[in-house]
């Protein structure tokens, strides 16, 4: 296959973008920043973006997505923003801590690295790589794969900010971390997010990550967020996904885990022109938990794609995944679960399962649950399903008066509601349930602003529906 | 694990290949390595037509451009093609007429593997083509065939007799541009068998071809044409022997299937090919590509597969269901042992309207092999109310083997239902229990175990294959299979 001139020219153009930077925006980097920059930016321009020719990217073509005219800024620059006005984001009841990050930067509300009074550090990642070079020498970039792919080399090249979170031992956090990224440019924008996220020992943390643009101007987010979680931490980690249709986001997530730790990273898709999830979950510790889940629904010609590699690399370790997702219009997506189960890694059990509902002949999904095992005692089982909305559940609804509308969305959210009824966090689950009937009832993707910012606590949304006749 | 499972385990590795003799029969070959000149040599060697040597040719020049495939779950060294002999035929010095003019050698080494031609002819009704060292040497049961009006002979006495037939289908399913090994196939086949099935005929025997590599240093690459015309039927069975060598040895085929309007082919394979010794020293190296083409409506086409044998198998034989309610099966049991790669699974295409495909395979891996399960459904746009279902399990015996699981699924319809589901996992401690209790053996309680696990699969085998199939689970995992 040909790979496009102008993907050719956005390649050449962010390796020079580098070498211009070296000597004014990163002239500050320490050496061994300096080091992973040099090494990463080398792997980028021997390996360029991924093509549909590498088997994990055939289902995903980013041909398209690479030839608008990006930009990169070096230098943030909010003026002229009505900063409260973009930020106005809050789910209702849900109170959160709120990390903020306009066009790949933290916007400076407050300090920009804080400490809160039971010692987690929260805050700006530039700041951090200042600050706390120690904390961040020992994390940064030392993720399994993550030196494989050739876009988080490009984030790892290029990246300057992001957020920052360290939980200290034995901390448990009440009050959860909101991340919200908003793209709002005049200009069409590559950005280029780093997120490190550590939990010590026995430490607990909700993290909801928000991505979402609020023009209508094209953008390509490539975000890495390295997520290291110790001995018998605990970490709830939701993305909400909702970007323009011009726009994309290619999302690396690479998790660490130790003994007895406990992570569930739940991906909800709503709205975008190109979304990919590329989940690395390695399981390092015995007793280690995953549970890796997500809902997609897409319309238009959206394309989602989730990558979800989980790595079952000592004994005595479960993992659990499920997608489900709604394909309407000419939308398209693409599932591949991979996991590995090695050698020695006796006693795994390991589920995987995508379910898809395709609404018209013009969606497609490819969906391949992948399972490589070397060790024999274990179970571990997969499944898939491409369907239909169920007949005969249609008919009940239909015999008792409902409209086929009304039914058929009814049945849509009732599929998707597996997925959402893991969400742990009360208040969160209900605005998701919210967000997903509006997404079903296609008022979601009319809004202009951010998702979270259209809350009305007053009014339930609801179908249309006599529940008293069913 | 307890120490009895250890001592099956122990055992298993140690089993031997019970086909690994090497019959002395004189075999005339052609020099080592490939030009366009072994290309010539074959096809005057087989006296063949002018559009048989432009296909050769033409497969051969696209051969030359291609690269390897290495996608496959599968770690073996270089194939040097220039160190293999592509063509080696057991000379004869003329035409046969009934089985006592057979080499008494041959005949020998078909009774050694259980497959006594004479006996085959006289008790079983089964006809059958022997296939040495990529020569057809016996076709039995001609007579009774060609009353029919069937045709099953060598490949290339129909490339002499039935060109026009030969012509039309020849690389119609599987193109010489399909991939690397077919594109070599195409270029150096030798020989292999033709089926015609004429309109409206029910064939009244089970046809069988057997394959044997004898000579050293050789390649295998025969060629397979079926072709079932309206509302014909047929069952056709494969099986594959090869001698104990110390160096590898290449096999790659071609099979293609045509079925036309109500037309039905059932395809059965046994594939006992020479797997290497313990330590992965020598045997085959198996690439072949399979591939059936439903092309009437309510035409059905079934695999069923056992795969014992092999260092490598590289494996994935399809049906594409291009008729109106038409149907493809694939139904598959694989064993891997010692150091035995397999990489084998099916590939469902579906276009025509209300197309149906089921998959279901068994993999079995013991010792320190690989067995990988790869597979394909893919449903085009126009394929309405497609169905398929697979279900891929996979067993282990054993804490130093691997099983995979890698099945794509590609859907571009909205009222087609895909489902697929797959488990791994090893014989439970439970089940083990529960047979121990009621008196039976350890050993034979794995055996019972397997066979019944791999049970669907065998209970698709024709009567003749089904015995000869568990027999083979038996040499294949010996000591543990009762």
């Amino acid at each position: 296959m040909k790979i496009s001139e102008k993907q050719i020219e956005l390649q050449q153009k962010l390796v020079n973008l580098y070498k211009d930077y070296q000597l004014d925006v990163f002239a500050g980097d320490r050496a061994c920043i300096v080091d992973q920059r040099m090494q990463s930016i080398e792997f980028f321009e021997k390996k360029g973006f991924p093509t549909i020719n590498e088997e994990k990217w055939r289902g995903t073509n980013l041909t398209e997505a690479l030839s608008k005219n990006y930009q990169h800024i070096a230098h943030p620059n909010h003026a002229g923003k009505d900063l409260e006005k973009l930020f106005q984001c809050d789910v209702h009841d849900f109170d959160t801590d709120i990390l903020s990050l306009l066009n790949g930067y933290v916007v400076n509300g407050g300090a920009a690295l804080r400490t809160l009074d039971n010692g987690t550090i929260i805050g700006s990642m530039s700041e951090a790589m200042k600050h706390m070079p120690e904390l961040v020498d020992k994390y940064y970039g030392k993720s399994d794969k993550i030196q494989e792919q050739s876009l988080s080399a490009l984030n790892t090249a290029l990246a300057q900010d992001g957020i920052f979170i360290y939980v200290p031992d034995n901390v448990e956090l009440r009050k959860a971390i909101q991340l919200v990224s908003i793209i709002n440019h005049d200009d069409n924008l590559f950005v280029q997010i780093r997120n490190l996220i550590v939990l010590g020992k026995n430490s607990k943390l909700q993290l909801l990550q928000c991505d979402d643009t609020t023009n209508h101007k094209s953008s390509f987010n490539n975000s890495v967020t390295e997520i290291f979680v110790d001995e018998g931490a605990n970490l709830d980690h939701y993305k909400l996904q909702n970007i323009n249709n011009d726009s994309s986001l290619v999302n690396a997530i690479y998790i660490k885990q130790e003994a007895n730790s406990n992570v569930s990273t739940n991906a909800i898709t709503l709205n975008g022109g190109l979304l990919r999830n590329n989940v690395f979950v390695k399981l390092n510790g015995e007793g280690a938990h995953a549970d890796v889940l997500g809902v997609y629904l897409m319309d238009r010609k959206q394309h989602v794609d989730n990558q979800i590699f989980i790595d079952h690399a000592v004994p005595n370790c479960t993992s659990n995944e499920l997608f489900k997702g709604i394909l309407d219009e000419e939308a398209s997506g693409v599932f591949n679960g991979y996991i590995l189960v090695r050698k020695d890694a006796q006693q795994t059990n390991a589920f995987q399962n995508n379910n898809n509902i395709l609404l018209t002949d013009t969606a497609s999904i490819d969906t391949k649950p992948f399972l490589e095992i070397y060790a024999d005692d274990v179970k571990c089982s997969h499944g898939a399903t491409i369907g239909q909305l169920d007949e005969e559940a249609m008919f009940y609804l239909r015999s008792r008066g409902i409209t086929e509308d009304n039914a058929r969305m009814l049945l849509m959210y009732a599929f998707a509601a597996d997925v959402i009824n893991h969400i742990s966090i009360d208040p969160l689950r209900n605005r998701i349930d919210d967000m997903v009937k509006k997404r079903l009832r296609g008022e979601l993707s009319i809004c202009d602003t951010c998702v979270l910012h259209c809350s009305n606590p007053e009014q339930e949304v609801e179908f249309n529906i006599d529940l008293s006749k069913i | 694990m307890s120490k009895e499972d250890n001592n099956i385990l122990d055992e298993i590795t140690q089993s031997e290949y019970k086909y690994g003799f090497v019959t002395d029969i004189e075999t005339e070959t052609a020099p080592k390595g490939l030009t366009e000149d072994t290309i010539r040599f074959i096809s005057a060697k087989k006296k063949e037509p002018e559009f048989m040597l432009e296909f050769r040719l033409k497969a051969f020049r696209h051969w030359q451009k291609m690269m390897e495939p290495n996608w496959a779950h599968l770690n073996y060294p270089k194939i040097d093609y220039q160190d293999i002999i592509y063509y080696a035929a057991p000379k004869q010095k003329k035409e046969l007429e009934s089985l006592d003019q057979v080499d008494p050698e041959l005949l020998d080494t078909f009774n050694k593997l259980g497959i006594s031609l004479d006996e085959q002819k006289r008790l079983s009704g089964v006809a059958v083509d022997a296939v040495v060292d990529s020569v057809s040497v016996k076709t039995t049961f001609q007579d009774t065939l060609s009353k029919h009006g069937i045709i099953f002979c060598a490949f290339s006495e129909a490339v002499q007799n039935h060109p026009e037939l030969v012509r039309k289908y020849m690389g119609t399913v599987v193109p010489y541009t399909d991939n690397y090994f077919a594109a070599l196939n195409s270029a150096v086949f030798s020989d292999g068998s033709f089926c015609y099935i004429p309109k409206g005929v029910r064939c009244p025997l089970e046809l069988s071809t057997y394959f044997r590599i004898n000579a050293a240093n050789t390649g295998q690459f025969e060629r397979t044409l079926i072709v079932a015309e309206d509302s014909s039927y047929v069952s056709y069975m494969e099986g594959c022997t090869a001698p104990m060598r110390d160096e590898n040895q290449l096999h790659a085929a071609i099979v293609e299937i045509v079925a036309l309007d109500n037309a039905e082919v059932k395809y059965s394979t046994v594939q006992n090919w020479y797997p290497g010794d313990k330590n992965g020293v020598g045997g085959i190296y198996n690439f072949v590509t399979k591939r059936g083409i439903c092309k009437g409506a309510n035409s059905k086409i079934s695999w069923t597969q056992v795969e014992t044998g092999s260092a490598i198998t590289w494996k994935y034989p399809g049906c594409i269901l291009m008729g109106d309610n038409s149907v493809g099966e694939f139904y598959s049991v694989a064993v891997t042992n010692n150091r035995q790669q397999a990489d084998t699974g099916s590939k469902m295409i579906h276009i025509g309207k209300n197309s149906k495909s089921t998959i279901i395979s068994k993999g079995i891996s013991a010792g320190k092999s690989q067995n990988s399960y790869r597979g394909l459904v893919k449903v085009t746009r126009r394929a309405e109310n497609a169905r398929n279902f697979s279900q891929c399990d996979s067993l282990l015996l054993g804490d130093r083997c691997g099983a995979h699981t890698f099945p794509y699924i590609e859907s571009d319809n909205k009222s087609s239902v895909i489902e697929h589901e797959a488990t791994t996992s090893k014989i439970s401690d439970d089940q083990l229990f529960y047979c121990n209790q009621r008196g039976i053996e350890t050993e034979s309680a794995i055996g019972l175990i397997v066979n019944g696990y791999a049970k669907e699969v065998l209970n698709q085998l024709p009567m003749e294959f089904a015995v000869e199939a568990q027999k083979l689970l038996q040499i294949t995992l010996e000591g543990s299979v009762g």
